[in-house]
């Protein structure tokens, strides 16, 4: 089943559809797929993010979340209920003043009943790890904490698709392995679709697919490792190859004789392997 | 970083104050606001303070942290205890302990001070005992549930209960932003501290327009994130915190009810806060 | 100028029920001419600590010497001194207030120097807007508030720049920006490094940055410094960096795997330095060193 198809879409912020942020998107996402997208800024990332949750709709092309059309406006809220999306600020995301006060703002819009409510609160703070802060103040967490709760806020309305909007930007290398270790699990252990849009190549490698944007197009998609082996066309979309990959890439073009390697770990490993030989 | 915004800041903890009905602890709290103003001589305020005890007891907040909100409005208590101490005329018969021109200090202007400055400190506090012990979300419910008859006439009380929340959310955010804003200005040599009133007021503009900027910017990114977060007004819409009263609230009403037509007593049976005076200066 | 900080103490909210220590007796100096970063969790104290260096916070205790001036002194002239000591906080975009870029950039210069001449002032802002690498004429009538985000990074970095501070300090000057804005950022620090700006000290998160780009650093941590010293030496002590919860550099991560498995790097870290040595002990490319 595809959880998010996209249907040649154009979205342009100004009036006249002149400069499309997104321009003619042809795109398919499977239920249980962890979707990394890069870009450079502007390159229409977000925008492609908000055109899945309706909170943009196409000015043309269709966008569908299982099956059903973003632009009608039936859809709207159901949507919402499936692709959750937790964005870029961890500052502007909570509501209220209470963490648990804050994750139940969700279930409350979509009219659960309290038991049921204190029961979505109980299982999203602990699927990110927060329990013991549920009586505490957002104010006094640390960025990766926010940023969980947020997440425990998308989870409390129980999406099977979670969309992240830069949301580890913000954060100390501490935070973002939080945040990473948070999402990977639930794609791994709740098959949650994921469509995580970031700016560190060290975080797409740990997505099944990555997709490259450019000027509102997708210009290249494919795993990970695929999109990292064309460093060259990688380039003229400025972006970079995660410093691993790189690293290793100038050894193979000294000569030496390793496979590819995108994390320390792998190199070190293929570099192992090519000291004992030699 | 830790701001200094205690003044409506809730104090976390578990206690018997805290778990009460935030609609009860309202209705009280403008009950002992009116207790204090009926308290007409000492034994009254006494009766009051009697009472203040026992919530900040029953609250288990800090005295000190109860007492750092009387801190910030320590200036006003001092300067209209001051003025009423120098300028207190009323009545018709002054027993007169120093003048100077048409400056008199008289015992009723010092019981007159004294008693004045005790009502705005417990008022102050027993305000902050409120604060203190509920979240800003159950304030704002127990608001908008005591003003739900209000709907009956179109007021958006929902809406309105929502804007309270989210705005008292966003004061530690927007005050860390400041104090950001602030210092970086002054990095680039901007001068806050000397000047005229004028001058200091056009050497906020490079302080004020990011914070409006920012606002603006946060307030469209909450509103995206509450939009995700499937927000579309109050139709339909559950609260999981429903209010509820208990045996607590109804001890509270009961001992509040207690001290109303206890100063009332007091007040019949000593009179006024002067009567002290004739008991010494009759004998 | 020259960096000297002993015991430098900072206490928030002293005499009060939250007073928390911030620093809690900072030894560093930094020479001029040095490119430092400086390394630490969040709340380990080292904002704090470069907040001092433009005398935005007042130490509670030590003592603070950039160049001729005592920051501890009373009658120090801030003024004068953070007009040589610039600051480049963490977002900076967000503190753009005026209608124009020009008018923006120009409030810097027109606050520390009250003598100059409007064309002065206009051709140091001028300097300023192509030194960050932005079109004078393209930008300067703009409202900072239509830029793109990483041009209002540059617009706000040359508001700080238009006073040619000896000194630069930049808080995660790079943060958010995506890699090709991050490695002009950096291409950007060195360019002006060396010339008028003599020193420049970046707080950091970013360790393959640090050991890409620094002269030398210093490691923060419960408000004090815990490692001082070259890239090249921090990044050795890779194992207490990591129990730190700090990150280390790829190549330190790469080094220290290989030195389990018995292979020793004698690298300083860097991206170059570490093909080359891996290359040396291949027997590729270093081969000429051995002939």
């Amino acid at each position: 089943m595809e959880a998010v198809e996209f249907d040649n879409v154009k979205y342009s912020y100004r009036e006249d559809g002149t400069s499309p942020a997104v321009n003619g998107v042809t795109l398919q996402i499977e239920a249980g797929q962890f979707v990394a997208i890069l870009g450079r800024n502007g390159s229409g990332k977000s925008t492609l993010a908000k055109l899945i949750n309706a909170l943009l709709l196409p000015d043309s092309g269709q966008v569908r979340v299982f099956g059903m059309d973003t632009k009608d406006e039936k859809n709207t809220f159901t949507i919402r209920k499936s692709a959750g999306m937790v964005f870029q600020n961890p500052d502007n995301q909570t509501v209220a003043s209470i963490v648990e006060d804050d994750v139940a703002f969700g279930p409350e819009n979509i009219g659960l009943a309290r038991e049921e409510i204190g029961k979505r609160i109980e299982f999203a703070l602990e699927a990110v790890g927060m329990q013991e802060f549920r009586y505490s103040t957002p104010a006094r967490l640390s960025g990766g904490q926010k940023q969980r709760i947020a997440i425990a806020g998308v989870l409390a309305i129980s999406p099977q698709i979670m969309i992240l909007d830069e949301s580890t930007a913000m954060l100390d290398p501490q935070g973002r392995r939080e945040v990473m270790e948070v999402i990977k699990r639930l794609n791994r252990e709740r098959g949650m679709t994921i469509v995580l849009i970031t700016h560190f190549m060290e975080e797409a490698l740990q997505a099944d697919r990555a997709i490259v944007m450019h000027r509102g197009e997708i210009v290249m998609d494919g795993t990970p490792h695929e999109i990292f082996a064309r460093s060259r066309e990688l380039e003229t979309y400025s972006l970079t190859l995660p410093r691993a990959a790189y690293i290793c890439k100038k050894l193979q073009e000294a000569g030496l004789e390793i496979s590819d390697a995108f994390t320390a770990e792998e190199l070190a490993e293929e570099l192992c392997k090519s000291m004992r030989k030699g | 970083m830790l701001n200094d915004v205690t003044f409506g800041q809730y104090y976390p903890t578990k206690s018997f104050v805290h778990s009460m009905d935030p609609r009860a602890k309202l209705v009280l709290t403008i009950a002992y606001i009116v207790a204090i103003f009926l308290a007409d001589n000492f034994f009254g305020l006494a009766a009051v303070i009697l009472f203040l005890a026992l919530a900040v007891i029953f609250s288990r907040v800090p005295f000190g942290s109860v007492l750092r909100s009387v801190k910030m409005i320590l200036f006003i208590i001092v300067f209209t205890a001051i003025l009423n101490l120098f300028f207190y005329t009323a009545g018709e018969e002054l027993h007169v302990l120093w003048q100077w021109k048409i400056i008199v200090i008289s015992w009723e202007a010092i019981i007159n001070m004294v008693f004045l400055a005790l009502r705005l400190f417990l008022l102050v506090m027993g305000t902050s005992v409120l604060t203190l012990t509920t979240t800003p979300v159950a304030l704002t419910d127990g608001i908008e549930s005591l003003l739900t008859p209000l709907k009956w006439i179109r007021f958006p009380v929902h809406e309105l209960a929502l804007i309270m929340s989210i705005a008292l959310r966003f004061i530690p955010t927007l005050v860390d932003e400041t104090n950001r804003i602030v210092s970086a200005q002054k990095a680039r040599g901007a001068d806050f501290e000397t000047g005229g009133l004028i001058r200091r007021a056009k050497a906020m503009i490079p302080v004020l327009v990011p914070l409006l900027v920012s606002a603006f910017r946060r307030a469209e990114d909450l509103g995206d994130a509450m939009d995700a977060r499937c927000y579309s007004g109050s139709k339909g819409r559950t609260k999981y915190k429903k209010l509820k009263f208990t045996w607590r609230d109804a001890l509270g009403v009961l001992l509040l009810a207690g001290l109303i037509t206890g100063i009332v007593f007091l007040n019949l049976y000593f009179g006024g806060k002067f009567a002290i005076l004739n008991y010494f200066f009759s004998a | 100028m020259q960096i000297d900080a002993k015991g430098l103490t900072y206490i928030y909210n002293p005499k009060s029920p939250f007073a928390s220590t911030a620093l809690s007796g900072v030894d560093l100096s930094i020479a001029e001419g040095e490119f430092f970063g400086i390394i630490g969790h969040t709340g380990s104290g080292k904002s704090t600590f470069v907040q001092h260096l433009n005398a935005l916070l007042k130490a509670s205790g030590g003592s603070l010497r950039i160049g001729e001036y005592d920051l501890t002194d009373k009658k120090c002239k801030f003024l004068e001194l953070r007009s040589k000591v610039g600051m480049v906080f963490q977002y900076p975009e967000y503190q753009l207030f005026a209608e124009t870029v020009e008018k923006d950039v120009a409030f810097g210069i027109k606050n520390f120097s009250k003598e100059k001449t409007e064309d002065e002032i206009r051709e140091a802002v001028k300097e300023a807007l192509e030194t960050v690498g932005l079109d004078w004429n393209a930008v300067k009538d703009a409202s900072p508030f239509e830029l793109s985000g990483g041009q209002k990074r540059r617009v706000a970095i040359a508001g700080v720049i238009v006073t040619k501070p000896e000194i630069l300090i930049l808080d995660e000057p790079a943060a958010g920006l995506d890699p090709l804005g991050k490695k002009e950022l950096m291409e950007l620090l060195h360019s002006i490094h060396g010339g008028w700006c003599k020193t420049i000290i970046i707080v950091s998160h970013d360790m393959d940055e640090i050991a890409e780009n620094c002269t030398r650093a210093a490691v923060f941590s419960g408000g004090r410094v815990v490692m001082e010293g070259k890239p090249s030496e921090i990044f050795l002590r890779a194992d207490a960096l990591l129990e730190m919860g700090l990150d280390i550099p790829v190549t330190a991560k790469c080094a220290r795997i290989l030195k389990q498995d018995g292979f020793s790097l004698d690298t300083d870290f860097t991206c170059d330095d570490f093909v080359a040595k891996v290359l040396s002990l291949c027997g590729k490319g270093g081969a000429e060193h051995a002939q």
